[in-house]
């Protein structure tokens, strides 16, 4: 049961990116593209979907999180983490680069996936080598100095 | 580059559904709806036993243009430019950056926002900030 609710979930998420058109990486192409203001070429829609997700989840995270656990059971996993490190700044701006190249962030990737051919397949295998491989990295144990022997 | 029409109506209704269904996901399992989050997790070594959910959740959002065009007749086709050499460049620093960060549009844009994280803020400013100079460069520059 949980497994359905969670594939009905991820689609109506799947179906929020397209009919708001992010599903197409010219639509966030535009609006990234400030450059093209004078001429008319911005496309500001972008910022409507953050808009309009922002308002939902702003109230309806506030409305949910007054219950004791989630439905299924468990706990709230919410990030705990405050501070602000270099991985908060460097992350973000690979990410920022790569998404300014392709149009692509991970959602509207998947979305891609069937009508976007072998380029979209592509990409998200390259994306999920990238996602793999800064795991890898962050897992790796920190040598802070070397030992002495 | 491929001309787009503003959409404001749809785009803040698309948004409006994505919200849905992030708070849905907290309701119903009480994790934040980050992409990237759930598409690392979909790789091995496993910490839990929620991998059934989480490609649930992936599959799910894969197939929602299929659904579109079941409904509309019409797929919705994403425009995608560039060679392959920059669709795996783009895919792995996508891929890497937003793991690096904890998070990509989704899970810092809308679930860090509407928590008021401040992390979450200056990840959506960065990442936005860096994407808009690429695309200032690649377009207007080079």
């Amino acid at each position: 049961m949980s497994i359905l609710v969670q594939f009905a979930i991820g689609l109506m998420f799947g179906l929020g990116l397209v009919i708001a058109g992010m599903s197409d990486p010219a639509k966030v192409l535009n609006f990234l593209d400030l450059g093209a203001i004078p001429t008319g070429g911005w496309d500001p829609s972008l910022a409507f979907v953050l808009g309009g997700a922002i308002a939902v989840t702003f109230i309806g995270f506030k409305l949910v999180l007054r219950r004791a656990q989630p439905i299924f059971g468990g706990t709230f996993h919410l990030p705990t983490a405050t501070d602000i490190d270099a991985r908060i700044i460097a992350g973000p701006a690979i990410f920022g680069v790569g998404w300014g190249l392709a149009g692509f962030c991970p959602g509207p990737a998947f979305t891609a996936l069937t009508t976007g051919g072998a380029p979209a397949l592509i990409f998200v295998v390259a994306m999920l080598l990238g996602m793999g491989s800064a795991r890898w990295l962050a897992s790796r144990p920190v040598r802070l100095a070397p030992q002495a022997t | 580059m491929t001309a787009t029409d503003f959409t404001p109506v749809a785009s803040l209704l698309g948004g409006a559904l994505i919200g849905a269904s992030t708070v849905m996901l907290m309701a119903a399992k009480g994790r934040i709806a980050g992409v990237s989050g759930i598409a690392v997790r979909l790789l091995p070594p496993y910490a839990d036993d929620e991998l059934a959910g989480r490609l649930a959740f992936i599959l799910g959002i894969i197939v929602a243009p299929l659904v579109v065009l079941l409904a509309t007749g019409t797929a919705p086709v994403p425009t995608i430019e560039g060679s392959t050499a920059l669709l795996v460049l783009a895919g792995l620093l996508v891929g890497f950056g937003s793991v690096w960060g904890n998070g990509c549009t989704s899970g810092h844009g809308v679930c860090g926002l509407s928590r008021l994280s401040a992390r979450s803020l200056v990840a959506t400013l960065t990442f936005m900030a860096t994407a808009m100079a690429t695309v200032f460069l690649t377009r207007h520059l080079l």
